[in-house]
Parts: structure tokens; C-alpha cells; sequence
């Protein structure tokens, strides 16, 4: 990756499709040219020598942070559901979900 | 004016009920009638709930550390009394299930929250103008930011709407903000303060921290929020030392670091580099050593969070969907993908899609090692610059910003323009350690504005760096300061 990337307009729906953003082709070209400034600017990182450095996903010594499997008070399902959009009784209520199309993603 | 406007001198005057709580906390609500509308800190105030705690304060009730003192909370802090927005279109309804951990920490100890303040949209920005709602004014110039994310709760302090206020720092959201209005500022150490019910950005770098006038006034704040909660996996078990025993107490043998690379970046206004030297030569008259320490990996840090930072947020933010709460499109859709992406175009802003976007790119297949682990690598550089200059000095000391507030809309046309803002902030968040920014100074001319400096000291140093503040703070009256508000009874 030695050459700033230049992104193609498909290279950006992709993206979008990924992020499951909907964003008309306008949009997609204004955000592509931003994002390709900003890529350009963090490119600047490849100029480290990071031969032998780990990676640090996170500032502290903490691994495994369990509790015991028992169970505690949680929210209730009139809770849950209180803000839901659309609902069925003790369900959210969707659009199909088998058969969707992977293009929808816009 | 509130009669007692900063937070230990109100809880103080309550105790020996020389005011009531329900008196100033009216005189708050109150004041946020009067002038909110043209500063634009709050998304929603607690007017029924506030007057109802203050009266339990005034009763006897409800006790604590903070009884019966008006603070305000950033709008990204789950309560279960009105919204909780995120300043987003997305959430504009939503009501939480829950409280925030700090916030539940926060009223046990009597505080009177009096309502929600506004930020950048998800915490991502550095002075409120993308928020979905309104851009808040600086109440030290109306046409100049806060600052940001929490540009709300550094103008609702600073406009003497509440005694104190807490913000999230990701990047610099609060340090930053806190020098723009002139007020102090702390992003506690990574773990020190419970995330449960801060709506997450990213999650390896976002902290709870508060606002106040004085160095006194965020340790008591801090004194009470911080702490392990069983419920944040990654909350410190850690012991909470007691901050305000020492704070009185300079330290001697003090060693200033200042980092040589901090003095590249070539966008430093002049006046903020003279206030910031005039403050290293008071702590020199103090008798501190001025120690020249190096950060070499500075120039990488902005670099790195604008692909940590996105990358996490990308992860966040996909449980916003318009299935289990916010906003859902009206638009009619063939299918659940559709329905997602939908709601997800309608209900974010541009910086918001953009963060995303770049967060899904940098982790997506044949990128991720290229941009995301590389980042992780310069985090392991970036912690360890620290490291070493820690053995060499105690605290750093640095500009918080480059500049004193910015006009509004001065850098929305370029978004890398505002990430440079950040230049003196963002890796103390990568690196997990703790920073503090107070006033140093005014710029001159006839509307001045604040100039703060920023304190970074190691993980857990929080107790050491309120006492460095407070020496410098002791010996100097920026914090004596308030600004002229237009249409305020004074």
C-alpha cells in the first residue's frame, strides 16, 4: 500500500453497503472524495518502522473480565420494547428477512 | 447570576443553609429560561424533577458530597427522566431504559441535574456544529464555538446556567471545550470512571469526566463518579485515593515535561503560545524543574485516532438500525436491508456517515492490516513515548488547543481542518492516561476569549495533577473570570 488510494465510485458503495448506509450517487461521490483526503492523511503512519511492535487494542492490563453465570434482574420485555418502532405484542416488528436482497443495502 | 455559581462554595452555602437548594436551583432554571435560547447548551432541561430533588435536599432527604447543587449532563449519558439523543436525528425520541452508572453516582451523592446539554452528533467533532439540533454559542462570543463534543456542558457552566457539568472525552471532548470557555476540564485515566450508560463511540478511548470553575470543584466531581463497577468490564478495580486532601499542597520537586514536538505544529496561534509560556515560566518561579522531554510518535497521533476512532464507532453505532429504537424510515422498503439502510441514511449526519464509513473501509478485508492493526502498532509507540517521558519528568505541559475558539463554521468546509484541532489531545485517549485543562489566559483585543493550558500525567495520577493545577491556579485569577451574557438579569 505505498500509493495514496484513489476510490472509484464503486470502491465507495461497497463501503456503504458494508456500513448499511443509504446514500444517493451524489452523496456517495462527495463522501468518496472526503474520505480519500482523509485516507491520504492517515497514509502518513506507513512512515513507522513497526517491525516487532504489537498491536494494542486497548490502554489497559485487563483480559477476561467475567461474572458468575447466574442470573440477575435485567429489563423488563415492556421496557425493551418501549421505544421499538413498530411492535407486535412481545415483538419488533420487521420488513422480510429471508430472501433480502444484499443490493437493498442501497 | 447564581448566587453561589461554583460547585463546593453552593454545596457549602446549602449546608449552612445560608440558601436553599430549591433557591439556586430555581435561580438555574431560571437563568437557562433567560438565556438558553441564545447560547443553545441544553437539548432538554428537568425543570419538574430538579425543583422535586432540591425540595428532597431541603428536607433533609437526600444527602451527599454534592446535595443540592445544579449540574448538567451530556446528552449522550443514558437517564431514565426524558431523552437521551446523542444530539442525532437518530435517537431524537429515544428514552432510555436505564441510568447511566454516573449518573445514578452523581444523584446518590445529591447533585440536582438539571437537564441534558447538547454536543456533535455521537460525541464525533470538536465544536458542537454537528449536532443535529443547534451549534451552541460561546458564551464568551456568540459567533465563536464552545469547542466539542461537549460544547453544552462547557457553555452551560461557563454561562452560569449550573455549578458544574460532566462531559465524555474521546479525542479531547472535554479538555478541549473546557480551555475554549475558559473553565477546567479532566479526562480521567482509561477505567477510572464506569462507561455503563455512556453511549459508546469508541470504546478504548471514550471517558466520563467533569466540568467545574475550579481544580477543587472537578476533584470533588471526580471523587464521587469514579470507581469500579461490575457492571463496565473494562472499570479499574483500583482504590480511589482521596483527592482533595493534598490539593492545597504543591509539590515540590516538581518536573515540568515540555515535549519539543509540541512545538511543530504550525497552526499555534501566537497568543496561546505566549499564555502557555508565561504559565511554564510561573511554575518555574515556583520553584519546578523545566525538563525537555520527547513525544516522537506526536505527529502519528492524529493519524492513528482517525483510524482507531473510526474504526470502533463503526462498530458502535451499527446497533442503530430502526428495529429496536430510533429512528425507523417511513420510505416503503422491500426488506429488512433495505429498512436498515434506510433509517441509517435518514437518521445520521455527515460526520457521522463519514466516521463510519472510514471505520468500514480501514476494517474491511485487505484493508484491516494496512489501517487498523497498523494503528494498534502506533498506539504500543505512542503509550511508550509517554512511558519514557514519565521517567523523566511529572506532569507535560502543553497547549489544549491550538487556537482559543473559532468562529462558527470557520473549518466545517474541510473535516481534516477540524481534526487538527486535536492535535494536543488525542493521544492522551490512545494512550489511556490522564489530562487536565485550566485557564491560562486571555487573548487581547475587545471580545477576549480563553486561552486554557493542558496537565497529561500518568495512568492513575489524577490526585498529582489537581495539586499541580491548583498550585498554578492558586497563584492566578483566570478563574475569577465570567463572561457578559447578553439579555442575562447579570
Amino acid at each position: 500500500m505505498s500509493e495514496s488510494k484513489s476510490l472509484s465510485l464503486d470502491d465507495v458503495k461497497h463501503v456503504a453497503k458494508l456500513a448499511r448506509l443509504w446514500l444517493d450517487d451524489a452523496h456517495l461521490r462527495r463522501l468518496g472524495g472526503q474520505l480519500e483526503l482523509i485516507l491520504k492523511y492517515v497514509d502518513q503512519m506507513e512512515k513507522v518502522d513497526v517491525t516487532g511492535v504489537e498491536p494494542m487494542a486497548h490502554a489497559l492490563p485487563l483480559h477476561n473480565v467475567f461474572r458468575e453465570d447466574v442470573v440477575e434482574p435485567s429489563l423488563t420485555t415492556e421496557q425493551v420494547l418501549a421505544n421499538a418502532p413498530d411492535r407486535d405484542g412481545p415483538f419488533f416488528k420487521v420488513p422480510k428477512i429471508l430472501g433480502a436482497d444484499e443490493d437493498s443495502a442501497g | 447570576m447564581l448566587a453561589f455559581d461554583t460547585l463546593i462554595a453552593a454545596r457549602d452555602a446549602i449546608r449552612a443553609k445560608d440558601i436553599s437548594s430549591t433557591e439556586l436551583t430555581r435561580q438555574a432554571l431560571i437563568r437557562i429560561d433567560q438565556i438558553d435560547k441564545g447560547i443553545f447548551a441544553f437539548n432538554s432541561t428537568w425543570h419538574t424533577r430538579a425543583l422535586e430533588r432540591a425540595r428532597d435536599v431541603d428536607n433533609g432527604r437526600v444527602t451527599g458530597p454534592l446535595a443540592g447543587v445544579p449540574i448538567a449532563i451530556k446528552d449522550n449519558l443514558c437517564t431514565s427522566t426524558g431523552t437521551t439523543t446523542c444530539s442525532s436525528r437518530i435517537l431524537r425520541d429515544f428514552k432510555a431504559p436505564y441510568d447511566a452508572t454516573i449518573v445514578l453516582k452523581l444523584e446518590a451523592a445529591g447533585a440536582i441535574i438539571v437537564g441534558k446539554t447538547n454536543l456533535d452528533e455521537f460525541a464525533m467533532g470538536s465544536s458542537t456544529e454537528n449536532s443535529a439540533f443547534h451549534t451552541t454559542k460561546n458564551p464568551w462570543d456568540p459567533t465563536r464555538v464552545p469547542g466539542g463534543s461537549s460544547g453544552g456542558s462547557a457553555a452551560a457552566l461557563a454561562a452560569g446556567m449550573c455549578c458544574a457539568s460532566i462531559g465524555s472525552d474521546t479525542g479531547g471532548s472535554i479538555r478541549q471545550p473546557a480551555s475554549l470557555c475558559g473553565v477546567v476540564g479532566l479526562k480521567p485515566t482509561y477505567g477510572l470512571v464506569s462507561r455503563y450508560g455512556l453511549i459508546a463511540f469508541a470504546s478504548s478511548l471514550d471517558q466520563i469526566g467533569p466540568f467545574g470553575w475550579k481544580v477543587a470543584d472537578v476533584a470533588q466531581q471526580l471523587q464521587v463518579i469514579a470507581g469500579h463497577d461490575p457492571k463496565d468490564s473494562t472499570s479499574l478495580t483500583n482504590d480511589v485515593p482521596d483527592y482533595l486532601a493534598m490539593l492545597e499542597q504543591p509539590i515540590k520537586g516538581l518536573r515540568i515535561g515540555i515535549a519539543r514536538e509540541y512545538s511543530l505544529p504550525s497552526g499555534i496561534d501566537p497568543q496561546v503560545q505566549s499564555a502557555v509560556d508565561q504559565a511554564v515560566a510561573k511554575y518555574r518561579d515556583m520553584g519546578a524543574t523545566i525538563v525537555d522531554v520527547s513525544l516522537p510518535h506526536t505527529e502519528y497521533g492524529i493519524a492513528a485516532y482517525y483510524v482507531i476512532a473510526p474504526c470502533e464507532a463503526s462498530s458502535n453505532l451499527a446497533r442503530y438500525d430502526g428495529i429496536h429504537y430510533g429512528h425507523r424510515t417511513s420510505e416503503p422498503v422491500k426488506d429488512i436491508i433495505e429498512l436498515v439502510s434506510r433509517s441509517r441514511g435518514e437518521g445520521f449526519g455527515e460526520e457521522v456517515k463519514r466516521r463510519i464509513m472510514i471505520g468500514a473501509y480501514a476494517l474491511s478485508s485487505g484493508y484491516y492490516d494496512a489501517y487498523y492493526l497498523r494503528a494498534l502498532k502506533m498506539r504500543t509507540l505512542i503509550k511508550r513515548d509517554f512511558d519514557d517521558a514519565f521517567r523523566k519528568c511529572d506532569v507535560i505541559l502543553s497547549p489544549t488547543a491550538p487556537t482559543p475558539a473559532f468562529k462558527a463554521g470557520e473549518k466545517t468546509g474541510d473535516p481534516l481542518q477540524m481534526y487538527l484541532c486535536d492535535v494536543f489531545t488525542v493521544t492522551c485517549n490512545i494512550a489511556g492516561i490522564a489530562g487536565i485543562s485550566l485557564p491560562c489566559g486571555f487573548t487581547s483585543g475587545p471580545q477576549p476569549l480563553p486561552i486554557g493550558m493542558q496537565l497529561l500525567g500518568p495512568t492513575f495520577s489524577e490526585a498529582m495533577l489537581f495539586r499541580v493545577a491548583r498550585m498554578y491556579e492558586a497563584s492566578t485569577n483566570w478563574h475569577l473570570r465570567r463572561p457578559v451574557i447578553a439579555g442575562a438579569a447579570a
